[in-house]
């Protein structure tokens, strides 16, 4: 596939509509206002911990729009704000989980970004990273098993978890059973403070895909249109018997692994002021403005927008209680629970 | 496959109790699947799965590649996504590499979604030692998954419990551990009733009443146990054996039960002594019912080393026996 130039190349669109565009874009700026928003409140001392996406806003918002609501399921890992916000979750949900709330879907009990909801057809994980991709697996033979068609599993990970060895049985077992199953690599060049060159000798990870006899494919993931596009149409495949597809995305982690991280201790603020030339979040601006999808004041009133629901968000979550101490001892197993049995 | 010894109940080994019990499961529940290392053409190395691939197709009987990790991930995905699978370790010494997907994952699935998704799902593995399995077919596993809050842990030894409780592990909304001792596979048989019935998790059943000592135990040195308390019989000792049956629960009751009659405790198990399933009960019993005893509650477990040898000095050193077993019965009746 073809890596499109924002600012000069040809526009190919895919079908998507303006509006579907506009999506993408607002998307992408309510990502980076909650992903501020969690670092402003650990520096407040209003939260314990934030972890943010920056970098992923064009992948995220592209793949989220190849996702269809209500029939596929995502298999998301923590840096998938845009995700699980482009598949349905909303900013007061984001705040729930980051101020650990009752009312939050894992009753406060996750870290934030870890989110699930099974309403949404977001699958719960933990932060051990691969662990989640045999559960993708499984959901997607689920899927297979009961003959439905129109629905597929889209499991994410980043560069890192691409060296566990559930990564590798994960995608192998797949393809042994064509399932319905597309593994988006979210490449942001780093395992914390690993760089990629520590982690694996051949970098395109895409070209793996062969080695399990399915299709693979890298794009730029700083652009949400070939992001939509590539994982739009291996969900196609998945959706429709024609199995599990490999799809690469390309962007990069422009902040720290988390608030409890220093990247100045691993990489140089020279060398990531440098990737920020390609921001994707100006650039599909630059875009939208010159294609007259957006007007300079569409984009102001965006951002605006933005800012109060996630203001609103803010203050709605923060208002609400903690869960219980004695939530602590729910949901053990079902119904009340004792070790000893008397 | 099974000697018909009346008509409401069949004659069975452990090995048919496990094979006719998970056939029912695959009968009655559609959504029922199971996978697991050579369970399809080969019907699993025990020949549990004998014909199943025939008979429900390769779809509900997955031979899986040799991957133990995501051979539980896999299946957590699916109890997460409706189905009840059925998982095999092929064995138990093989479970290390599925301890996180186990522990890490299919144990907090219910708690850390806060019950909006849950994991039903059944992990079936032969453990024990007996059978010259050396290091990495001979070991003891419950110690090690025990401690975890999530599990749940049966470990049955006599086939009318392998069928009530792998039924009951079955119909849990949680996962469950199955551990199925492979040397009494085809060393124990008896009265398996017919049609479905379930025993519940966490009841243990007092397999010989006595008077004189509590011995708790589960597995092959059950066997042995109720073996050793016959011989204590004979020379006019009574002795209480109890079949643990669950490890996670554990029947507290039926424990102190006997204990507050017998008033001495003995705990048999193959698995090593320190950290082991006799240390919890040790503890529990020395809480809450201290004053009741008349002797210091005593272990008769597996040695303190990796594994037992292939060597057969190896293997028999390491593994108990009924007259080691009515030694020490007869020691702490004594005492």
């Amino acid at each position: 596939m073809a890596t499109t130039d924002l600012r000069t190349g040809s526009l190919e669109l895919h079908g998507l509509s303006d509006e579907q565009l506009r999506d993408m874009f607002r998307n992408m700026l309510l990502q980076r206002q909650l992903d501020n928003r969690g670092f402003q409140l650990n520096r407040q001392g209003k939260v314990p911990f934030a972890l943010g996406s920056e970098g992923h806003e064009a992948l995220q918002a592209g793949a989220a729009m190849a996702f269809h609501r209500g029939h596929d399921i995502l298999a998301p890992y923590y840096r998938d704000l845009g995700l699980c916000l482009g598949i349905g979750l909303s900013p007061f949900e984001i705040m729930l989980s980051i101020f650990a709330r009752a009312e939050d879907h894992n009753g406060g009990r996750q870290f934030p970004n870890h989110y699930s909801s099974k309403a949404a057809g977001l699958m719960s994980f933990s932060s051990i990273l691969a662990a989640h991709l045999p559960h993708a697996v499984g959901a997607a033979y689920s899927i297979k098993y009961r003959g439905e068609t129109g629905r597929a599993v889209l499991a994410t990970c980043g560069d890192g978890t691409t060296s566990e060895g559930e990564w590798h049985e994960s995608m192998n077992f797949a393809a042994v059973h064509k399932l319905p199953f597309v593994m988006l690599v979210e490449n942001n060049e780093w395992a914390i403070s690993t760089p990629l060159d520590k982690q694996m000798a051949q970098p395109e990870i895409w070209k793996r895909a062969a080695g399990y006899g399915m299709p693979g494919r890298r794009f730029n993931g700083f652009d949400p249109i070939q992001t939509y596009a590539a994982v739009k149409e291996a969900m196609d495949r998945a959706r429709t018997g024609g199995g599990p597809t490999l799809v690469e995305g390309t962007c990069y982690r422009y902040l720290a692994h988390s608030t409890d991280d220093n990247d100045l201790t691993y990489r140089t603020r020279e060398v990531v002021q440098e990737r920020r030339k390609d921001d994707p979040v100006p650039a599909f601006e630059a875009l939208l403005l010159e294609r007259g999808i957006v007007t300079a004041g569409g984009v102001a009133a965006m951002r605006q927008d933005v800012l109060r629901e996630t203001n609103e968000a803010t203050d709605a979550a923060e208002a609400l209680p903690y869960p219980e101490p004695a939530d602590l001892y729910k949901h053990v197993y079902e119904g009340a629970w004792e070790p000893w049995q008397s | 496959m099974a000697v018909v010894s009346s008509t409401n109940s069949t004659v069975m080994n452990n090995v048919e109790a496990v094979r006719a019990t998970l056939y029912e499961a695959m009968k009655n529940d559609e959504r029922t699947v199971i996978l697991g290392e050579d369970v399809g053409a080969r019907g699993n190395v025990f020949l549990i799965t004998k014909d199943f691939i025939g008979e429900f197709g390769e779809r509900r009987v997955i031979d899986t590649p040799i991957a133990e990790a995501s051979i539980v991930g896999i299946a957590v995905g699916m109890a997460m996504e409706g189905l009840r699978p059925i998982a095999e370790i092929q064995f138990a010494d093989f479970i290390y590499p599925s301890f996180n997907q186990i522990v890490g994952e299919a144990a907090k699935i219910r708690y850390r979604s806060n019950g909006e998704y849950t994991c039903p799902l059944v992990i079936r593995t032969p453990y024990g030692g007996g059978v010259r399995g050396a290091l990495s077919h001979s070991v003891s596993i419950e110690a090690l998954f025990y401690h975890v809050p999530g599990l749940k842990i049966v470990a049955p030894s006599f086939p009318d419990d392998v069928k009530g409780l792998l039924n009951a592990a079955i119909d849990d909304p949680d996962p469950v551990l199955f551990l199925e001792h492979k040397k009494t596979y085809r060393l124990i048989k008896g009265e398996v009733p017919r049609g479905h019935y379930t025993i519940p998790l966490g009841k243990a059943n007092v397999r010989k009443a006595g008077t004189q000592l509590t011995v708790v135990s589960y597995g092959l040195y059950l066997h042995w146990a109720l073996e050793a308390a016959e011989r204590l019989a004979e020379e006019g000792l009574s002795v209480e054996v109890i079949d643990l049956r669950s490890i996670r629960p554990m029947d507290k009751t039926a424990i102190l039960n006997s204990v507050e009659k017998t008033r001495k405790l003995l705990i048999i198990h193959e698995d090593n002594k320190f950290g082991g399933i006799g240390a919890e009960i040790s503890a529990m019993v020395a809480e809450e019912a201290l004053f009741s005893l008349d002797s210091p509650i005593r272990r008769l477990c597996g040695p303190d080393v990796p594994s037992m040898g292939y060597a057969m000095p190896l293997e028999e050193e390491f593994m108990s026996s009924p007259a080691e077993m009515a030694d020490a019965m007869r020691a702490m009746v004594k005492f």
